[in-house]
């Protein structure tokens, strides 16, 4: 039913009449509902929500699920995503009705759990990150951004230097970046990188001035190399008198190594989803603490959770910034983060980093006699190929390669991602890969290599044994398909 | 360590291959007065057993909703979820992926999507809907920034009975921008929009009125009178609604919006504390492209057979970055699977039940306690799942006292400046047997 014309929409398996679900009988006094709420407040014309049985729900939603690759499927080398093993025991713990069946505006005695557990977590960030205090509220790493860029605002205004309008970015930064910068009401100077793939300190010198309001960089970055100048980088923004922010989409490549606030951030924000395992759920939900510097922790969204004698209570921070989302954040994700970090302990956490370090390390060095490496050196937890010789040899593109890999089982590096590398690769395998399925996709992409060389047509139709072909993006955007509609 | 397959073995073979001898020469490249001396402050790590013991002992010290009854609200809901929603979006091709960046092993979360998409554009009678936002609150904020830049004015018009919080939220997206809030009183005695202070603003200016329905006190509010108004003077029409009152109520569609958001959590989604719950995002055709977030469209692959993809992404900061429409990256997917589940499984018929189970429920509340204890309604418009109650009672205590018998009682507005007031929700999880029981405690505490 699935292989040759796809799942049909559940709109399309509707029959009129059937049902999924029955609810209790309804046990009060009814009265006519023109005597609650007058007709011309009610709904006249129907939304048309399907007809089904619970089967029919069922088999379409497992129908649906098989046509999806996950981590739990096979390899997912998705660089900057960080997709490694979710663990199912945070998921047990993440579904216990003391986690799950609690009200947001319960009396907060109600509620000791919660807030001792969102307290510990948001401590355990501070001293991962070497910083001061946090705040679990961004709903996702570009919220946590965002958020940070509020509250380096909120600083700068507070003394007096509101005409800081300018947010430094690299060229290598995730997009997410300028665009949160946007969102803040920043002007976006973009930093370019130098020949070892850090940011040009030179260049940086010349950008900074009395309007930086400050830098935003992610270290390792995405080209998963650590920038050695990060001393001097810092010492530059701060003498211009703008803050660093620090992007954690990385952070999975020095837990326990390095401490980012010890390297001059004042602001870090931490991908939970990424670096503590929570799962990615197709897209989210995410979950994107960030952690600040003493100076900045009046500033922080409200309310936060404190400590006072022995009680865990909801504050707010003297000049916070407001609200950021409603409530406190994804709470449920940051239980899974909390068991995640309760799991591993302090020398648990550095292992994974060194793990993930080695894993990266082992298939770049394997690979890059298959692919260009544009910077050949120790990477951190993931690096970045180009496919530039396969495209000028072959006529094959990076796109042809990462479809390809899809008919070997894997997922996809991210592709044409950081911009500043010509036909990218970015590929990023996780400390919970084994040497096995490493050796697996060298193995693929070796083949993959010969293909470009030798058939090259296979690989430009490719992928050939996924559950549909090369999809046309093009049409979909030139003439938008964006729901059913009955006919 | 528990999740790191890589064995000693494994680490000298891999090292070795490479032409070194330790990890130590992977972090070379780190100055030594860089790294974190004396390893991390932490709690030691837990067997999988301790884990549980652990996390329980936690948990335990929360006073849960399965076992006590609830009629609060003001934004999140005890409703019922269908077992189904869980079984199914625990599965792992659905949970352990992430967004469906190649579409040829994605089409089941893309797919999913599409549904949810249709879901939502059917519920509030729009032409498309986005893959899902943050929460509602974001959703809001980015409908006003949207209306801004689709309209090319800076004021935004909020109603003061709009949740607290999404007021708040709204306020730091916008003041950010340099766009400017004008807020609109509600009527003292109805509680609904004062549609007469609509006649004080500066029509040129007004990117969009913003209407919730039903509003923060649970009322339903008048919307042609605004729609006409804000249309006139050449602005949008937001609407926030609540989307289980749209299986009863007049969809936004019907009343001429043009930017529509709102709270998901209802939708299947349980209360988990506040979060993560979804923001859902639907708009008119002429405005698609304007739309934050990601957006699934229908496509055909290289044999022709129907197919979805990622689509109308020039909108999106992996693409545009500082010119994209939101810096939204990470979205509230596996919600809207959530939702998109509930919502099939529900159907046009049950969804339509649990709308007006909310309605007789909540209404049967509000008769029982004016027959039977001292507290009056402090509004007099329509409610539909959620009405004020007031009294000469401190309603922090109230609930102390309701919490020693099982109940949690509605919420004290007291945190929201209303400090004789306290917000009631019934849903149709609750029982008359429960709503009587209630009555009953509150007639004794008057």
């Amino acid at each position: 039913m699935t292989s040759k014309t796809g799942v049909p929409l559940l709109f399309e398996i509707s029959s009129p009449g059937r049902r999924g679900y029955r609810l209790p009988e309804l046990d009060v006094p009814e009265v006519p509902v023109d005597e609650l709420i007058p007709t011309e407040y009610l709904r006249q014309q129907e939304a048309e929500l399907p007809e089904v049985s619970e089967l029919e729900v069922v088999r379409h939603f497992t129908q649906l699920s098989r046509l999806n690759h996950g981590v739990d499927v096979d390899f997912y080398p998705l660089g900057s995503c960080t997709m490694k093993y979710n663990p199912r025991v945070n998921e047990d713990m993440a579904s216990l009705p003391g986690f799950t069946a609690i009200h947001p505006y319960q009396p907060e005695e109600t509620v000791q759990g919660a807030l001792e557990l969102m307290y510990n977590l948001g401590t355990y960030l501070a001293e991962l990150s070497g910083l001061h205090s946090a705040t679990l509220q961004p709903a996702a790493g570009a919220h946590g951004e965002l958020t940070g860029l509020w509250i380096i605002k909120a600083y700068h205004e507070a003394n007096g230097e509101g005409h800081r309008n300018e947010i430094i970015v690299p060229d290598s930064a995730h997009g997410t970046n300028p665009a949160s910068a946007m969102m803040a009401n920043y002007k976006v100077v973009e930093v370019p990188s130098d020949e070892r793939g850090g940011v040009d300190v030179a260049a940086l010198r010349k950008l900074v001035g009395p309007k930086t309001a400050g830098l935003m960089l992610t270290n390792p970055n995405t080209l998963g190399l650590f920038d050695e100048n990060i001393c001097a980088i810092a010492e530059i923004v701060h003498e211009a008198g703008g803050l660093l922010y620090y992007d954690g989409a990385n952070a999975n490549a020095l837990m326990g190594i390095v401490k980012p606030g010890h390297t001059g951030f004042d602001v870090v924000h931490y991908n939970l989803h990424k670096t503590f395992s929570t799962p990615h759920g197709g897209g989210g939900p995410g979950s994107g603490p960030i952690v600040v510097s003493e100076q900045l922790a009046p500033f922080l969204p409200w309310p936060v959770v404190a400590k006072e004698d022995g009680r865990y209570v909801l504050k707010r921070p003297e000049k916070s910034i407001g609200r950021v989302k409603s409530f406190y954040g994804h709470f449920s994700v940051l239980v899974r983060a909390y068991a995640y970090i309760r799991s591993h302990g302090a020398e648990g956490l550095r292992q994974v980093s060194e793990a993930a370090v080695v894993n990266a390390n082992y298939l770049m060095h394997h690979l890059k006699s298959l692919y260009h490496l544009p910077y050949d050196r120790h990477c951190k937890h993931e690096f970045v190929l180009s496919g530039k010789l396969q495209k000028e040899q072959h006529g094959v593109r990076t796109l042809d390669i990462a479809k390809r890999l899809l008919d070997y089982g894997v997922h996809a590096p991210t592709i044409y991602f950081p911009l500043n590398v010509d036909e990218a690769l970015m590929i990023e395998p996780t400390e919970t890969e084994t040497k096995e399925t490493l050796d697996a996709f060298i193995a693929a992409m070796r083949r993959i290599a010969e293909e470009a060389e030798n058939d090259p047509e296979s690989l430009k139709s490719a992928p050939h044994y996924t559950p549909v072909r090369r999809l046309d993006e093009a049409r979909a955007a030139r003439q938008p398909i964006l729901r059913w509609k009955k006919e | 360590m528990r999740y790191i397959p890589m064995t000693d073995q494994d680490r000298e073979a891999m090292l070795a291959s490479m032409g070194l001898s330790s990890t130590e020469e992977l972090f070379a490249d780190i100055p030594e007065h860089l790294r974190t001396a004396g390893g991390l402050d932490l709690p030691p790590a837990l067997s999988e057993a301790e884990l549980i013991r652990h996390m329980k002992a936690l948990a335990s010290k929360n006073t849960n909703l399965e076992d006590t009854i609830s009629f609060m609200g003001g934004g999140a809901y005890d409703h019922l979820i269908p077992a189904i929603v869980k079984h199914l979006i625990s599965r792992g091709e659905f949970l352990t992926a992430y967004t469906p960046y190649q579409a040829e092993i994605s089409q089941g979360v893309l797919q999913s999507i599409f549904e949810y998409q249709t879901l939502i554009a059917e519920l509030t009678g729009m032409e498309a809907a986005n893959a899902s936002m943050y929460d509602g609150a974001t959703a809001l904020a980015e409908a006003a920034l949207m209306a801004c830049n689709a309209t090319r004015r800076n004021v935004v018009v909020l109603p003061d009975n709009l949740h607290p919080e999404w007021q708040e939220v709204c306020e730091l997206y916008l003041k950010n921008q340099d766009v400017e809030i004008k807020y609109l009183p509600y009527l003292e005695g109805a509680g609904t929009i004062d549609h007469e202070a609509l006649q004080s603003l500066d029509e040129k200016s007004i990117a969009c009125v913003v209407v919730q329905q039903p509003n923060f006190f649970g009322l339903v509010e008048d919307v042609d009178p605004i729609s006409e108004f804000v249309h006139s003077a050449g602005g949008l029409l937001v609407m926030a609604v609540d989307p289980i009152s749209l299986g009863l109520l007049k969809s936004p569609g019907e009343y001429g919006a043009d930017i529509v958001v709102g709270d998901g959590q209802s939708l299947g989604n349980t209360m988990s504390f506040g979060g993560p719950s979804l923001g859902f995002f639907a708009t008119t055709g002429k405005l698609v492209r304007r739309m934050p977030g990601r957006i699934v469209g229908e496509t055909v692959d290289a044999d022709g057979r129907r197919g979805f993809v990622l689509t109308l992404q020039t909108r999106e900061q992996h693409i545009r970055r500082e010119k994209a429409t939101s810096n939204i990256c990470s979205n509230q997917a596996l919600n809207a699977l959530a939702a998109a589940i509930y919502l099939s499984v529900l159907g046009k018929e049950g969804f339509k039940e649990v709308a007006y189970h909310c309605l007789q429920k909540t209404a049967y509340l509000r008769r029982r306690l004016s027959e039977a204890t001292p507290f009056k309604e402090k509004f007099t418009a329509p409610a539909f799942r959620e009405f004020v109650v007031t009294g000469p009672v401190d309603w922090e205590a109230v609930n102390e006292a309701l919490l020693k018998d099982g109940f949690l009682g509605g919420l004290p507005l007291k945190r929201f400046g209303m400090a004789d007031a306290a917000l009631f929700a019934v849903t149709e999880a609750r029982t008359k047997d429960e709503i009587d029981r209630l009555v009953e405690l509150l007639g004794g505490m008057s």
